[in-house]
């Protein structure tokens, strides 16, 4: 029987170049995508981004001035957000994954309402923002604090900001999870096996190995939450706001949301059109920056906890 | 217990365990046991056999360690010098500050290798710097490691070669100073040269502690204890002196274990 | 003994061969015995001779066999039973080489009686020989079988070829005494006789190292041979 020859055959192997060949052009289609709406925004939003643009207010009903009120609504927003989400979020985690029963019926329910909690639609979070936080529990506590005035019954930063934290909330409860899953077996093995209790495994062993993962979800959910709109529709973004927000109780303006009202409100579109470009590149750049920095914090983590394990 | 048997009992602690009638379950299925073993303190004893003939989950059970696994239970007693580990009030903490443990694969904290050996004096209490660096140089010392990682105790532990490592995690056992060292296969994933200075570290060790150790090298065990027990199917089979389970052991099952004569 | 096979075939074949060589060794140490007693009762110089040349391929024989336990030892790290049988192995060849190194004593005993007429009807001797000669081949049927018993058996036999030296050494002696003229021929007679009384030493001890093998009861060097014969039990149970 003659055996099959070592030399290279001339003719490519169809199926391998037919494969590249797909998964190549994809690729394209989804970098091409993406560069036009690049390229599309850089074009046009470039003109009017200047130092001004980003420090002073909207002026002349939009058509000219710059976005500093919604940069630093949406800076408020967000640190209020994560300040929110992640200590529940992580605390959940940590339950779930390390005391809860994994077969436990409670613990199968509060999977499942985690995992349907990432499915509802954004607008339906505004919504339930706007029953629960704003009327219910807005209303209550203007009822027992403020003799029936309204103070917090209404839209406010602080509404806008439990609402995107129970958005973000299913986000890191699961990178949290991820991250602790991660942590291998051994190393918790070898702590319990020096006579620690599970609570210093978990806080000495456990977490620090685990913030990597953790500020990865952190960051990617403060992301999601510097971009989403329909959540603070009904519960605290505001067209205009002639000063910035300085408490709980005040409403305040968002990059996300301005670029809806630059959009759709302007009196003037042309002179409008531009501050949107500018607005929305902003937007994108803080998006990319955000989750760069996700991509830049995971790895270095990496290194530092895989090491050189022979 | 009165006063002259505390005191007989103080004297004579040497690190002996005394197994009675232990037996461990899965679920409803019986893993290992039951058995019955006396382990003499500072010495080294082994245990072979098969794969799955329960020599590692018998070692489980004498740190209580056999607890991480959910759905396993212990039947029987373990004593370590005449102090039950199991029961009511016994403290599982307590008994592996005790009762420490090296697994096959060796498993450093990705800290520092000072903070890897400082670990178990950390979550003890203890906090004094000077303490610390005193007790964290004689457990590297002990494990024969100082020398080698003294320049670079801050670095990471996770940049030493396997075999360092493994003698990181015998240190990182031994700063807690227990008085029984228990070894899971410790030198399965060494090269030769780094087995060899695992087991004349072994042999030092049983100066001080009680060493048990499990290994699937025949020979390992030979070299390396004085006494050895080999399990099959779960059950202890023959308990006896190195020298004699090697030589003219009794039962035919070990004969035909460590001739080879498993077809 | 397990009659079960080592997973490895290769080692039990290593191991087998081991075995059969030595008990082809052991036959041509009994040819040397026969042959030698033989060439003494029909004084054939030429048998003499040609057992002188035999002792030649059991001297081989140990060297080979010295080897092959050898390497043995070290690529298989034998335990248990299977140490105790090359280290057995190990003795045994030299006792056996030793036992027809005295068949050559003897032929070269019986090469110097040939130049002087027989002194006297050879009985005891013979019956010497014919007693080694079966211990051997019994030593080496109980090795092949395993059998301690059997080998306990033999070792009481050495006192009746030591009797039976002690005979023929009285006899021969007042040959002496009767004339100086026989002193030569008695002297080689003595010798003969002493050759054969230590083969059966050796052969005993191949008995006691057969016991070892098979019990792994040490039983050399005990005080009187009836204690050794009389340790029945394999393993004392308590330790």
């Amino acid at each position: 029987m003659k055996r099959p020859t070592l030399q290279a055959s001339r003719r490519p192997r169809t199926g391998d170049a037919i494969l590249w060949l797909a998964t190549g052009l994809a690729t394209l289609l989804v970098l091409a995508v993406l560069a036009i709406i690049l390229f599309d925004v850089i074009r046009n939003g470039t003109q009017k981004l200047t130092l001004g643009f980003l420090t002073k207010a909207p002026a002349e009903g939009m058509t000219a001035g710059g976005i500093f009120p919604a940069i630093i609504g949406t800076v408020e927003l967000v640190i209020l957000m994560t300040l929110a989400a992640l200590p529940a979020g992580v605390a959940t985690a940590i339950y779930l994954h390390e005391y809860a029963d994994p077969m436990g019926i409670p613990t199968r329910i509060v999977r499942i309402a985690v995992n349907n909690l990432a499915g509802v639609p954004s607008i339906v979070f505004g919504l339930f923002g706007l029953g629960f936080f704003v009327q219910f529990a807005g209303g209550g506590i203007d009822k027992l604090f403020y003799g029936g005035a309204k103070v917090y019954g209404q839209p406010a930063l602080i509404w806008a900001a439990l609402t995107m934290a129970v958005l973000t909330l299913p986000v890191v409860i699961v990178a949290t999870e991820e991250a602790l899953s991660a942590v291998p077996r051994d190393v918790r093995l070898a702590s319990a096996a020096l006579g620690a209790t599970k609570f210093q495994t978990i806080v000495r062993v456990v977490l620090p190995q685990a913030v990597p993962g953790i500020l990865t979800g952190a960051i990617l959910a403060i992301s999601r939450g510097a971009g989403e709109v329909a959540p603070i529709l009904f519960t605290g973004a505001a067209y205009f706001l002639p000063s910035l927000p300085h408490t709980f109780h005040d409403q305040f303006m968002q990059l996300g949301y301005h670029v809806y009202v630059l959009a759709t409100q302007s009196p003037d579109v042309d002179a409008t059109r531009p501050l949107l470009y500018a607005t929305v590149l902003v937007l994108l750049a803080l998006t990319f920056a955000l989750n760069a920095s996700a991509i830049v914090v995971r790895s270095r983590m990496r290194r530092r906890f895989s090491g050189a394990h022979s | 217990m009165n006063m002259q048997v505390a005191q007989e009992t103080a004297e004579a602690a040497t690190g002996s365990l005394s197994v009675g009638k232990l037996a461990v379950f899965y679920g409803d299925k019986k893993a290992m046991g039951p058995v019955d073993m006396e382990i003499p303190g500072r010495k080294v004893t082994a245990l072979i056999g098969p794969s799955g003939c329960g020599k590692s989950t018998f070692l489980r059970s004498l740190n209580r360690m056999n607890e991480m696994i959910t759905g396993c239970r212990v039947e029987g007693d373990v004593k370590l010098d005449a102090e039950p580990i199991y029961g009511p009030g016994v403290d599982a903490v307590a008994v592996r500050r005790r009762i420490g443990m090296v697994f096959q694969k060796s498993n450093p904290f990705p800290k520092s290798i000072y903070e890897n050996v400082a670990y178990g004096l950390r979550i003890g209490g203890v906090n004094d710097r000077s303490e610390l660096s005193g007790r964290v140089e004689q457990a590297l010392e002990h494990a024969a490691l100082w020398d080698e990682v003294k320049d670079r105790l801050h670095e990471s532990a996770l940049g030493l070669s396997g075999g360092q490592q493994q003698r990181l995690c015998i240190a990182r056992a031994l700063a807690v100073e227990p008085e029984v060292i228990l070894m899971d296969e410790p030198a399965s994933a060494l090269d030769p040269i780094a087995t060899a200075r695992i087991e004349e570290l072994i042999h030092e060790l049983a100066r001080d502690y009680t060493v048990v150790i499990v290994t699937h090298n025949m020979q390992q065990a030979a070299r390396v204890s004085h006494h050895t027990a080999f399990f099959y199917m779960g059950d202890l089979i023959e308990f006896d002196r190195t020298d004699v389970i090697f030589t003219k052991p009794r039962q035919q099952k070990t004969e035909d274990y460590i001739t080879g004569r498993f077809g | 003994m397990s009659g079960r096979q080592h997973t490895d075939r290769e080692y039990e074949h290593e191991l087998l061969q081991l075995r059969e060589q030595l008990l082809v060794m052991g036959s041509h140490v009994e040819t040397i015995i026969g042959d030698s007693i033989r060439a003494l009762q029909e004084r054939d110089a030429a048998l003499a001779e040609r057992t002188i040349v035999a002792d030649k391929i059991v001297n081989r024989m140990e060297v080979e066999l010295d080897g092959l336990c050898l390497q043995i030892l070290a690529r298989r790290q034998p335990v248990a039973s299977d140490l105790r049988f090359i280290t057995l192995v190990l003795k045994v060849v030299t006792d056996l080489e030793r036992i027809a190194d005295l068949g050559v004593n003897i032929c070269e005993r019986v090469l110097e009686l040939n130049s002087e007429p027989q002194l006297k009807p050879y009985v005891d001797i013979p019956r010497m020989a014919t007693e080694v000669q079966s211990m051997l081949r019994d030593v080496l049927d109980a090795f092949v079988a395993k059998d301690a018993e059997r080998a306990r058996k033999i070792i009481d036999r050495d006192q009746v070829v030591d009797a039976l030296y002690a005979q023929v050494f009285r006899e021969l002696l007042t040959f002496m005494m009767e004339s100086a003229h026989n002193v030569y021929r008695a002297t080689r007679l003595q010798s003969i006789a002493k050759y054969l009384e230590r083969m059966a030493d050796h052969t005993t001890n191949l008995a006691e190292m057969v016991i070892f093998m098979v019990d792994g009861e040490d039983v050399r060097h005990l005080t009187s041979r009836e204690e050794a014969s009389e340790a029945r039990q394999p393993h004392p149970h308590n330790n």
